[in-house]
């Protein structure tokens, strides 16, 4: 009996926590973690009667931003749209998001070598939060509206992916881009960056493409961490593989993740599914980029991290792995070329200084590049000499050479070489800059 | 002439999607309401608008925004926030309890 | 004194001139509201007496420069007001206090402006006679057992009856300019987006329209004069600027204005219940007469998507309701869902039915394709005719509970007004004389932002005839 090939087909969803100073359709701070319940809401984002909302012209500069370093088309027209359902942490009974014309569309990107297509980044307004409890001895709902309209960018590939690694290398990728763009956080413990991966398994060999892509998918929700996202896939490929071994195909629906009980179980099956009857925001007038708009945003693009590695392999002759963690966060590539820079004065190859930063962990929040240079080059000095035996060896050394001494004083500055070579034979470990440094002053 | 029909399964599912719970006395009372309504409102359709672009915009504005500024002035209190509640609990909302 | 006799404007100039105070004008409409109120069923709450009194006082005190200063004012009960119950005239929010005021009640209060109390009306809006709150109608000021006309029934009678001297309302199909023409009232509807709607209770976003009822043209103009403006609050409410609407006295009669008139548009008037009242009819053709002799051109315009444009309202406008009532889950304020009244589940449930999966197409989108149609229609009128001239209301004031059991003949009533919404443009109702000892009331309709052409206008017929002049005879009874 041959063996069947399963094939995973993941499409993932990822709701990105913009970190703008104000909310999405109010002046409300977008501070929320942590806060006293219901301390940052005002009529808009509270939903109350009569209360209209007017956009964040940030928060739709930073989703176009992040659409256009995924390689997206912005839309030249867009707007918003009314997304109607009912849930107690949505507070107008309708979510202010994007339907059929998003800020971009069709991007994308490369990961671990295969190309994943951005199929839409849209902005959309967040919910409140649920919390369930009880209260003398009954079960009750809490709900916080702090969060409710905070903006949040939602990224959407195509179904692309076929393996977990692929997801988890796609995620980081993405929370570095968000980071490296600085619109966000993009914590998924903290829920500024949150997952919604979807997943069917096509049957037989043969290649998957649009045209035959599986008669069903499951949403999975609840997802936390890339390390619930790793044992949620891992479970619900399982799951649906052993159905469809069994000659079932698996039920359209959306499942909720548990990771205390390592199952998914359902939490909404086909037939609910919800009409979400949208329509066009008629508070909201319509948006317009026009190509020169566009191309301003581009302009402030910071330089991304496929880029960055690349230039720091050319331009600091680093192998990728070097770059890749050098590259790993602005701040710390920053970082880097600084000390490149301080560095060079001291004769410290970038190489040097990579290794140094790479092996010892150097908390670069308190530590300036400057000392860190410092540091590298008293460490390169095995031993402690005092300022009065470089003197005495120096001198030694003067003495032993009175050849090399005269040629050097004749213009023959090579010579400055072969001295410095002499005091390493009687003292190895001394910084050359600062034997130098002796040595020409003793010369005149 | 197309009559329209509605049946009471439509009619709970429409009101489902408005989230209101009809008791049987008020589907047998609004049935043929909704029903002459829809009849009225469906005579759109003998209008041939294939050419026609829908006009969502009911204005000339285009790109009408705000700056990412805190706007103290509308800020709620967290006593003004809940004070028109029915029930509230520390500082929150309260209702049933709601299974996701 | 009696505020029943006083325009705005007089009451003004008096309380400048020292003529009388404005305790004394606070004094008369509390008298009125404490003798009618209950027969006409016009305020849902009344603002404390003290209160009110001692606002007047603090106006008498002052150098009387403010635009309203120690004006009476009432508001319709969609305009959220800070502390005092907001209802929307519906059970759902009969304990509703707003934590915030909107806009326009900001700047009335900004002018000075001494808010009465908060007005009957259609629950939610829905209604073009009143008689859909959930509290009992409001009572026609000229006819206590005829409808007063909706959705602003309140704000009408307390005008007409001397309960304010000005009432704010909104517009959405009809909904100042039925109750104005039912009332001896001019209703007015400004440009969508001339007037914030932040604060108001939301019917149909992309057809509110807010605006007010005076007895006259010149105190319509001082009410818009203060409320008009762009609000950073209102996406809606663009820059345009806020021309002097009071500076409308320059016109003394109608020489040179176009006025257009469409033959599809009357042709309309046939679809109602029972056709368009002949009497009614008389006295609209009366006034086109008086506006011709006046110096006025009179030209044919043809708006032919009039006949689409009610059934495309009654899918766009409850389309937007379903969604605007959403809010209203009894969680955060209000009470449960099933509160709500009939017509709010009607249509609630027929906006849900034209967006749902499936009818979307045919139903919402081509309902927002007559919409391109007809302003269309309006945009090319105006192009030959400075201002459209049309009936109201196909019918007289009905009684109160002839059309209660069939909301369709309800919604017929707005066969002339609607158009106007989906095209967004201004227009205000204007009395026009009276059958019956019940009041006829003409439509005036401009291209956008023509507010103050349209007063104009309106302002030399209003001089020309005097309507305004006829009070009501107020029954008694107890």
């Amino acid at each position: 009996m041959s063996e069947t090939k399963f094939t995973p087909i993941i499409g993932l969803e990822v709701h990105i926590e913009l970190a703008t100073e104000s909310k999405m359709f109010c002046g409300c701070p977008a501070d929320h973690f942590g806060m006293t319940p219901n301390s940052h809401t005002c009529p808009v984002c509270l939903g109350l009667p009569g209360a209209l909302p007017v956009p964040n012209k940030k928060a739709i500069e930073w989703s176009i931003m992040l659409g256009l370093a995924l390689g997206c088309t912005i839309a030249e027209h867009s707007k918003f749209d009314r997304k109607n359902y009912f849930y107690p942490d949505l507070p107008k009974g309708y979510q202010i998001s994007q339907y059929d014309e998003p800020l971009c569309v069709n991007g994308k990107i490369v990961v671990n070598g295969k190309e994943i297509r951005i199929r839409r980044v849209h902005l959309e307004e967040d919910t409140g939060k649920l919390q369930h409890t009880e209260i003398d001895g009954k079960k009750a709902t809490l709900v916080d509206f702090n969060r409710s309209g905070v903006p949040l960018v939602e990224v959407v590939t195509e179904p692309d992916f076929r393996t977990i690694e692929d997801v988890d290398a796609y995620l980081k990728k993405l929370q570095q881009i968000v980071r490296y763009l600085a619109i966000s956080l993009a914590d998924m413990e903290k829920g500024s960056m949150r997952l919604e991966p979807s997943i069917s398994i096509a049957l037989g060999d043969g290649e998957v493409t649009d045209h035959n892509l599986p008669g069903y998918r499951v949403e999975l929700k609840n997802i936390n961490s890339f390390r619930f996202a790793r044992h949620a896939l891992e479970y619900e490929i399982s799951r649906q593989t052993e159905a469809l071994t069994r000659g079932e195909v698996p039920q359209q629906e959306t499942r909720g993740w548990n990771e205390a009980k390592g199952i998914s179980v359902l939490q909404r099956s086909k037939e609910d599914a919800q009409d979400y009857r949208y329509f066009p925001e008629p508070d909201i007038p319509p948006m317009h980029f026009p190509f020169e708009e566009v191309e301003k945003l581009k302009k402030r693009l910071p330089e991304l991290p496929d880029v960055k590695i690349l230039r720091f392999i050319n331009d600091y002759q680093l192998p990728e792995y070097d770059a890749s963690i050098l590259c790993e966060t602005r701040d710390l590539a920053d970082y880097f070329e600084q000390a490149v820079q301080v560095g060079s004065q001291h004769s410290l190859t970038p190489k040097a200084i990579a290794n140094w930063l790479i092996n010892k962990k150097i908390e670069i929040i308190t530590i300036l590049p400057a000392e860190l240079i410092k540091s590298v080059v008293e460490s390169r000095m095995t031993t402690k000499v005092s300022s009065e035996e470089i003197e005495n060896i120096i001198t030694e050394v003067i003495k032993l050479n009175p050849k090399a001494v005269a040629d050097f004083k004749n213009g023959n500055a090579n010579v400055l070489g072969f001295l410095l070579g002499q005091v390493a034979k009687i003292k190895r470990g001394v910084d050359s800059a600062v034997v130098k440094k002796y040595l020409l002053d003793k010369l005149g | 002439m197309n009559k329209i029909t509605l049946t009471d399964e439509e009619i709970l599912h429409v009101a489902k999607l408005a989230s209101l719970f009809l008791s049987t006395e008020e589907i047998e009372k609004f049935k043929p309401q909704l029903i002459s309504i829809i009849d009225f409102i469906s005579k759109l359709s003998d209008i041939d608008t294939s050419k026609v672009l829908a006009n969502t915009k009911t204005t000339n504005l285009v790109n009408v925004f705000r700056e990412d500024k805190i706007d103290p002035e509308r800020q709620l209190t967290q006593d003004e926030a809940l004070s028109n509640a029915l029930e509230t609990h520390n500082g929150y909302f309260k209702i049933p309890a709601v299974f996701d | 004194m009696n505020l029943i006799d006083l325009t705005l404007t007089q009451a003004l100039a008096g309380v400048r001139s020292g003529k009388f105070k404005s305790v004394d004008l606070v004094s008369s409409a509390l008298e009125n509201i404490a003798k009618y109120n209950k027969i006409y069923n016009v305020f849902l709450t009344v603002e404390d007496e003290k209160e009110l009194l001692s606002q007047a006082k603090i106006a008498d005190e002052s150098d009387k420069s403010l635009p309203l200063v120690g004006m009476p004012i009432a508001l319709k009960d969609l305009f959220s007001t800070k502390n005092l119950r907001t209802t929307a005239g519906a059970n759902v929010l009969k304990k509703y206090r707003p934590v915030y005021d909107a806009t326009v009640v900001r700047k009335l209060k900004q002018a000075g402006a001494i808010i009465v109390g908060k007005l009957n009306q259609d629950a939610w809006a829905h209604g073009s006679t009143g008689e859909n709150s959930d509290f009992g109608p409001t009572a026609n000021a000229y006819n206590l057992s005829h409808v007063a006309g909706g959705s602003s029934s309140g704000s009408a009678t307390a005008v007409a009856l001397g309960m304010s001297l000005a009432a704010t309302a909104t517009d959405t199909g009809g909904s100042i300019r039925a109750p104005g023409a039912f009332s001896n009232l001019v209703g007015f509807k400004p440009t969508y987006g001339r007037v914030s709607r932040y604060g108001i209770i939301a019917m149909a976003s992309s057809l509110d329209s807010i605006g007010h009822l005076t007895k006259s043209v010149a105190d319509s103009a001082l009410i818009l004069s203060v409320t008009a403006g762009t609000d950073p609050y209102d996406a809606t409410t663009g820059t345009a600027e806020v021309p002097n609407y009071q500076d409308l006295l320059k016109r003394t009669d109608l020489k040179g204005v176009k006025v257009g008139v469409s033959p599809e548009y009357i042709a309309i008037g046939a679809k109602a219940t029972h056709g368009m009242d002949p009497k009614l009819e008389e006295k609209v053709e009366e006034a086109l007469n008086k506006i011709r002799s006046l110096g006025a051109e009179i030209v044919e315009v043809s708006l032919p998507y009039t006949k689409a444009a009610l059934e495309a309202y009654y899918i766009i406008c409850p389309s937007e309701v379903s969604s605007n009532l959403a809010r209203y889950d009894g969680i955060r304020f209000g009470q449960g869902r099933d509160q709500f009244g009939a017509e709010a589940k009607r249509r609630m449930m027929i906006g849900a039915y034209s967006l749902s999966s499936g009818y979307y197409d045919a139903y919402y989108k081509t309902a927002q394709k007559i919409r391109s149609l007809v302003s269309q229609d309006f945009a090319k009128a105006f192009k030959e005719v400075d201002v459209v001239f049309a009936p109201v209301t196909p019918m007289m004031p009905p009684k109160i509970g002839e059309n209660i059991n069939d909301p369709m003949a309800l919604y017929l009533v707005d066969i002339f007004t609607v158009p106007v919404n989906l095209a967004g443009v201004p227009a205000l109702s204007l009395p026009a004389g009276f059958v019956d000892g019940l009041p006829v009331g003409i439509q005036l309709i401009g291209p956008h932002w023509s507010e103050q052409k349209l007063f104009e206008i309106a302002n030399v017929y209003e001089q020309a005839t005097e309507w305004f002049k006829t009070k009501p005879k107020i029954a008694n009874k107890t």
